[in-house]
């Protein structure tokens, strides 16, 4: 299932863009006309979907606290602002997956470093640029790709649940704190996926069993459509 | 960095310099409470720029300081005006700091991976016109990579993105912060929601604030662009209808509205660019009110605020300012300068 909209002009930032469902987001997005800006942390990678897809390609780290202002700045810089920001980069934790009586301090900190600091700040640094869309009539949507994991005890999983529970209430709470802004925030479950973070969770998984990531893609964003102010983009000022 | 220092933002005072002349000293966090239902508040949304570049000048091996200062074209973002310094760094004052080799054009530049192209030097030895190298995307991420934010001798630790860019910020666009805006807040925009005080935004390139060169300073503030979106427009009509209140958050906002206003007191929706400087005896047609840090005689940013007020107010705010110890620098404290009705009046005359 391949959504068929034109997004000219809409102006979206992925993170994590150059794997699994983050790729798939930023292939589809670019395909159906918005302008998309992504981050991920290998310079390489980043160059090889810049150039396949024409999106803005942006090497940064999400998890490390210096990297994020820069991030934003070009992210606002190349797009000229920001209507949708996709906080989908994600740190498993520990590999392979381990007891939380197993897992080390540093492997939760790096957890929590990606999935829940790194997209709080990027969010922030970003939340001028999303008001600013919001108060042109565009409209200004973060979503937060959360996990079945955040809901869920899965024994193993402590690191990632965890932080995608935290984010997912942070969410939901900065959704009801940013209303007044016209700026939503929501938290999307995009499934079990066939992806390289599922792979290195559960190597032994039948890829047959698990979602495509294009597909979830393509869920994440008829999902965005219904969460956007219905026209807001078509209403919004061409300046 | 001083992101840390957030009791230093907190325990931000707030004069206000009402238009018949009385005077009121607050807690900054009280600023929510300030301005009638109707009222409009007009912020600079500008983020800022990484627009220090430290580097190599080619031809000579020698170091070099290029503070990005002002755009050449909105629509390349490739071209700058440039303020080149010699080698030292901030915590030598812009004053002391030695001069640049000597540029010609097409010398080139070298900031990390990064180069630059001297298009052509200007009229001062320290200005020039420059190029850099690359698509847009990759200039911006070299500025990104190798850009630092414009640093003060009188802040010790270095300056991030951070640090400078307001909570409102939002296309990098600015070469220093609109430092007005570090006084607003999420939870102030709230409360002025809540009591029907408008907010709205402009997009204004502001330039340096000083070169530590008083002949480069007369020079100053080079021509500024600006972006009015519609919405802003048309909310500033709509407060000047009903006879509400403007107040602009900073000298851009003044001058990015006064550059677009219309005779009505209304403004233009769209870019432009702001030239020329606001001072004593500049008929100010838009903002009623100005929020502003603290300046003292003699800089640009004070002769601005002599549209709003007589020269004896100004010499009596500033004295009182002084004694009350507030904080004079960018992260420092606020003022609220009301505008005096001899220069309402002064607006509706001849011109």
């Amino acid at each position: 299932m391949q959504t068929k909209i034109d997004f000219q002009g809409l102006r979206v930032a992925v993170t994590g863009g150059t794997s699994g469902l983050g790729l798939a987001l930023v292939r589809q997005l670019t395909a159906n006309g918005a302008c998309v800006a992504f981050v991920a942390r290998t310079a390489a990678n980043v160059e090889r979907i810049a150039d396949e897809t024409s999106a803005y390609g942006i090497v940064g780290d999400v998890g490390k606290k210096a990297d994020i202002y820069p991030v934003a700045m070009q992210i606002a810089a190349v797009l000229g602002g920001v209507d949708v920001l996709i906080n989908n980069a994600s740190s498993l934790g520990p590999v392979p997956l381990a007891l939380l009586a197993d897992t080390e301090c540093e492997e939760l900190e790096a957890a929590l470093a990606v999935n829940l600091l790194g997209a709080f700040r990027l969010t922030k640094a970003l939340f001028g640029a999303l008001a600013a869309s919001a108060r042109e009539g565009r409209g200004a949507l973060v979503i937060n790709i959360s996990s079945d994991a955040a809901v869920n005890a899965y024994p193993g999983w402590g690191a990632y649940g965890a932080s995608k529970a935290a984010f997912a209430h942070l969410t939901a709470i900065w959704d009801e704190e940013a209303k007044a802004d016209g700026i939503r925030l929501v938290a999307l479950d995009p499934g079990d996926m066939d992806t390289p973070l599922h792979a290195l969770a559960l190597p032994d998984a039948d890829p047959s069993t698990l979602k495509s990531p294009e597909l979830a893609a393509s869920e994440i964003i008829e999902k965005m459509l219904d969460a956007f102010p219905a026209g807001a983009r078509l209403e919004g000022e061409q300046a | 960095m001083i992101a840390d220092d957030h009791s230093d933002r907190r325990s931000a005072r707030l004069f206000v310099v009402e238009a018949d002349g009385r005077m009121r000293d607050l807690p900054r966090a009280g600023l929510g409470t300030l301005f009638d239902p109707g009222d409009l508040v007009v912020a600079n949304d500008a983020a800022t720029l990484p627009a220090s570049l430290h580097g190599t000048h080619l031809s000579s091996g020698k170091a070099i300081e290029i503070r990005l200062a002002g755009w050449l074209s909105r629509s390349d973002p490739t071209r700058f005006v440039a303020i080149a310094f010699g080698s030292g760094d901030h915590r030598t004052r812009t004053e002391d700091r030695r001069p640049p080799p000597a540029l010609s054009a097409g010398d080139r530049l070298r900031f990390g991976t990064l180069e630059a192209v001297i298009e052509r030097p200007l009229s001062h030895p320290r200005l020039l016109e420059l190029r850099f190298r690359g698509s847009r995307a990759a200039v911006i991420a070299g500025l990104a990579c190798y850009g630092r934010p414009i640093q003060y001798a009188h802040v010790p630790e270095p300056l991030v993105l951070w640090d400078v860019w307001t909570k409102i910020a939002a296309e990098p666009f600015a070469f220093e912060a609109p430092s007005a805006g570090f006084a607003l807040d999420w939870c102030t925009l709230q409360a002025w929601r809540r009591r029907a005080v408008g907010f709205t935004t402009l997009t204004h390139a502001a330039g340096v604030s000083s070169t530590g060169d008083p002949a480069l300073d007369l020079s100053l503030p080079f021509d500024e662009p600006y972006r009015i979106p519609k919405h802003a427009a048309a909310q500033v009509a709509r407060a000047k209808l009903r006879g509400s209140r403007i107040i602009a958050i900073g000298t851009s906002v003044v001058r990015a509205l006064e550059a677009a206003a219309n005779a009505d007191g209304s403004v233009r929706a769209g870019n432009g660019i702001a030239t020329g400087r606001i001072a004593r005896g500049t008929q100010v047609r838009v903002a009623d009110a100005i929020l502003t840090g603290i300046h003292q005689p003699g800089e640009s940013h004070f002769e601005l605020l002599r549209a709003f007020a007589e020269d004896a107010l100004l010499a009596t705010a500033s004295a009182t300012l002084t004694a009350y110890h507030y904080r004079t620098h960018e992260f420092g404290d606020s003022m609220l300068l009301n505008r005096q009705p001899l220069r309402l009046s002064a607006r509706i005359g001849p011109g």
